[in-house]
């Protein structure tokens, strides 16, 4: 559903992704992992065409991205930190939106109600707490019914019914047969939700399966200790690479 | 296009800044109208908060405003809307906004106590230059990531043009003083929006002392037809190439 | 019969001095000098409405040329249309057409030489040269005239009223436009202009040289290609006189060369580039006057002392007053200055601080001209804001110490 074909991106001398090549295919729930400054979020920022790539392509439904702005009416994309213009009120927020994309008219209004945002529509942007801003970030991910979810560290600063709520919606949009692509640090929450895990190390993909056979591999049985390793391997790598370098 | 503008408007109108920046306008207007009887006075007054106070407001608001809806710019980047679309409803909300104050905020004293030509002049040309001013910040904006270093690049653009350019002016005057300089001034006075509204302004207050160096040729200019459209085309101009060139960068921006 | 008794009866009320002489009428088309040879002194020669032609027509005995509705005399781009040597000349009436354009001999629409009391009323001169010459005659009236001129250039047209040692005479009344001076008076004595207006002529409004003892009252100089220039005079009157909209690098209101014990009085000064510029000049008074939206509204140079500027108005000037020296020995004092920041506590209605009314910039575009196309500036409004807290450069006593705190009401002089 999409493919991402041989990016380069550089921020300055510093190349954050090198021929980058991803496939993620509808169905499949994926989990985006690696250290900080990995190119996670530059991953992300590519695909919603937020940062543009020095070289390379992304498709999404087999269509190239670059001019393109109607594909991303198919994409639900939760930020990690939602802001708002401070003086709209959650519904002139929800009604702006909905506006943007006048060719939908069937809302999924599910999270909107289980958060109880529709009791606040016209409290102001600005009065939120950074938890309920967060909602609201939720709520218009998935008010679209994309057919794609991309979501950024969606449960940090949620409360723990909130997290429930959430992780459920997530769960049965995958059963529907969506693509979603995660990104958090809590592992357990990973391992909850995606049946895919992709680790992303310096800019290259370093591991990119199931999480079964990610599992098989590192012959660990549980997800958190499998992904552990998965860092000692990477950062072994990485030494090597250094020890090659002064020879 | 249309509804993100109408969005961002909103927003912005109902910002604290719009209502305290037009209450600032019209208490200024009101004080001097107060001091002054007649309206030479009032028009001098005015000129010097057209001319420093306005385009420094428009320079620090525009670029400060830009870093605090940086965040919603990205939201809307990950919507199904055009780049283009984005930047310009950022813009359009904030050179809207500017304008509405100076014309609210000078506007409704002048329809109490009377206004000339002369006013309603620099009343135009502190729009366009707040237009220009936005332009700038906004363009200072899209070129770096740093919401201090966009505010200080904004006052210089400030700086240069209501201070170093005229000293630089000066000094090209004084060392060339023994040429024929009047197209030379002309074309330098076209360089610097600052100035391009200042000498229109001189050809409605000072044109006496004018006439005494530049003879007619400066009243020739700026008072055919064909100078008058030059110069709105040349203030046109500075209204239009700072956000030009900002929406080029925009559009090839990371967030 | 009853009708020509009251017709000659109106005739004789209007123009006294017609009673004593014959009346010659001409027609359309006659010969005027032929007539004129003809007349006994003290005739008066009628010139029917139409259009008559001639040049260097000379008058040598006392004669009134009248002219019915405007009849027109043609010079024919000629010499001197008339010529006049006598006393009691009179023209009135006509409408004079057409001279040569001699500069060597100076051609005039009608020129008088070595004559007295003449009068030249109600005439209207087209195109001549010089419009109305004399020289060495007194007790001269010329009134109720209008002189046009369409040259295009200051050297095709010559002065509109030329005096020459003249003395008491009066000029009133009279519209010159587009001639090289409007009122040009050398050597002329005890001599009055009075309600005159000047517009548009292509050198000086009025200019006189040598010229003592004379009046210049409620008269317009407008538009003048350098304004009014008076030199080499004492005992001046000037008052009631508008100077308005006088344009350009060298264009003044007046300037006052070398003008002494004069007096220049309830004028007002409007939209000139230079209200008043004046060097060499002593012990005159500038009274009452008002300075309007003029560029610069008193030059004052450094070469004039002891003159008093007092009680006058300054409005909306771009500078009040500027010089080019740091002597100044002339006194400022109850002047109305409208920059004047300052504050009235003992409520004298006088400004309790002094007032300079020289700013540095002012200065500097006396050095360099160009710089003015910088003023209003946040850069000379910074250095002027400067010299007004530390002076430095303007001259230490050119001060008013009691600036007016409230403009005087001065009328508008006569319109």
């Amino acid at each position: 559903m999409i493919s991402v074909r041989h990016i380069h991106k550089k921020f300055g001398k510093l190349d954050v992704l090198k021929d980058f090549e991803l496939e993620f295919q509808a169905g499949n729930s994926y989990a985006l992992m690696g250290p900080n400054g990995s190119g996670k979020t530059t991953l992300i920022k590519i695909i919603l065409a937020m940062v543009l790539p020095n070289s390379g392509d992304v498709l999404v439904n087999g269509q190239s991205i670059k001019g393109n702005t109607a594909y991303r009416s198919q994409i639900g994309y939760m930020p990690q930190i939602g802001r708002y213009p401070d003086n709209m009120r959650i519904g002139q927020l929800f009604s702006m939106m909905q506006d943007i994309r006048p060719e939908i008219k069937d809302y999924d209004m599910d999270l909107v109600k289980a958060f109880g945002l529709d009791t606040m529509l016209d409290k102001p942007m600005h009065t939120l707490s950074g938890g309920t801003r967060q909602k609201v970030s939720a709520a218009l991910a998935f008010m679209f019914r994309p057919a794609i979810l991309i979501l950024d560290e969606p449960t940090a600063g949620l409360d723990p019914i909130a997290v429930e709520v959430l992780k459920n919606k997530i769960k049965r949009e995958r059963e529907a047969g969506k693509l979603i692509l995660i990104t958090s640090h809590i592992l357990s929450e990973l391992e909850e939700l995606t049946n895919q895990a992709i680790y992303i190390f310096e800019g290259e993909v370093f591991f990119n399966d199931s999480v079964e056979s990610l599992k098989d591999i590192t012959g660990e049985n549980k997800f958190s200790t499998a992904i552990a390793r998965l860092m000692e391997w990477s950062l072994k790598k990485n030494t090597k690479k250094t020890e090659l370098a002064h020879v | 296009m249309y509804k993100l503008l109408k969005y961002s408007l909103y927003d912005i109108v109902k910002s604290r800044f719009a209502l305290l920046y037009t209450l600032f306008l019209v208490l200024v207007a009101i004080s001097i109208y107060q001091v002054s009887e007649d309206m030479g006075k009032v028009s001098l007054s005015l000129l010097n908060i057209m001319l420093m106070i306005v385009p420094l407001i428009a320079a620090v608001f525009a670029s400060t405003h830009f870093f605090n809806n940086l965040e919603f710019t990205e939201l809307m980047l990950a919507q199904p809307v055009k780049r283009r679309d984005v930047f310009l409803s950022q813009f359009l909300a904030v050179a809207f906004v500017l304008s509405m104050a100076l014309i609210v905020g000078f506007g409704v004293p002048m329809l109490i106590w009377g206004a000339d030509v002369t006013i309603l002049t620099l009343l135009g040309i502190g729009i366009g230059l707040s237009v220009i001013f936005a332009g700038l910040a906004f363009l200072a904006s899209v070129m770096t990531r740093d919401k201090a270093k966009a505010i200080g690049i904004s006052l210089s653009f400030w700086i240069y043009f209501s201070l170093v350019y005229d000293g630089f002016v000066l000094y090209l005057i004084y060392s060339l003083a023994d040429y024929p300089l009047e197209k030379t001034t002309l074309g330098l006075v076209f360089l610097n929006p600052v100035d391009l509204g200042r000498i229109i302004m001189l050809m409605q207050l000072d044109i006496s002392a004018l006439m005494g160096y530049t003879g007619a040729f400066f009243q020739n200019f700026f008072g055919s037809f064909q100078g008058i459209l030059i110069s709105s085309g040349v203030l046109l101009l500075w209204m239009l190439w700072p956000s030009y060139f900002a929406l080029r960068v925009f559009r090839k921006k990371d967030f | 019969m009853k009708t020509l008794i009251v017709l000659l009866f109106a005739i004789s009320c209007f123009l006294p001095n017609l009673a004593s002489g014959t009346v010659i009428k001409l027609t359309s088309g006659g010969n005027i000098q032929m007539a004129i040879d003809n007349a006994q002194p003290g005739d008066t020669i009628l010139l029917a409405a139409g259009r008559y032609e001639g040049h260097d027509l000379t008058i040598r005995k006392p004669l009134t040329i009248w002219g019915e509705s405007y009849p027109v005399v043609d010079g024919m781009h000629k010499g001197n249309i008339f010529l006049v040597a006598a006393e009691n000349v009179h023209f009135k009436g006509l409408h004079i057409i057409n001279s040569g354009k001699s500069t060597m001999e100076d051609s005039a629409g009608i020129k008088f030489f070595d004559s007295k009391s003449c009068t030249v009323s109600d005439n209207l001169l087209e195109e001549t040269y010089f419009a109305l010459h004399f020289s060495n005659s007194e007790e001269i009236t010329v009134s109720n005239n209008r002189l046009f001129s369409s040259a295009e250039k200051e050297y095709q047209t010559g002065n509109g009223i030329h005096l020459w040692k003249c003395k008491n005479s009066t000029i009133e009344n009279n519209t010159v436009m587009g001639h090289r001076d409007g009122i040009y008076l050398e050597f002329v004595t005890n001599t009055v202009s009075r309600q005159n207006t000047i517009e548009g002529n292509k050198r000086y409004g009025l200019h006189f040289m040598f010229s003592h003892d004379n009046s210049y009252l409620q008269n317009t100089f407008r538009r003048n290609g350098a304004g009014v220039a008076v030199m080499y005079t004492h005992n001046v009157l000037m008052q009631e006189n508008l100077f308005e909209e006088n344009w350009g690098a060298s264009s003044y209101g007046i300037l006052l060369k070398d003008i002494t014990d004069s007096q220049v009085i309830n004028n007002i000064f409007r939209k000139n580039t230079i209200g008043i510029y004046m060097e060499g000049s002593s012990r005159n008074t500038f009274q009452n006057n008002s300075f309007q939206q003029n560029g610069w509204a008193f030059k004052l140079m450094a070469s004039c002392d002891r003159n008093t500027i007092e009680a006058n108005n300054f409005l909306g000037n771009t500078f009040d007053i500027s010089t080019n020296g740091s002597v100044v020995l002339n006194t400022l004092n109850q002047n109305y200055w409208d920059k004047y920041e300052g504050y009235d506590l003992d409520k004298d209605r006088l400004g309790d601080v002094p007032y300079r009314p020289i700013n540095l910039f002012s200065m500097i575009v006396e050095k360099i001209p160009a710089a003015v196309i910088l003023w209003r500036s946040f850069l000379v409004t910074l250095l002027d804001r400067m010299e007004k807290v530390i002076p430095s450069i303007t001259p230490e006593n050119m001060i008013d110490n009691s600036p007016k705190m409230k403009p005087y009401d001065l009328g508008t002089a006569h319109s």
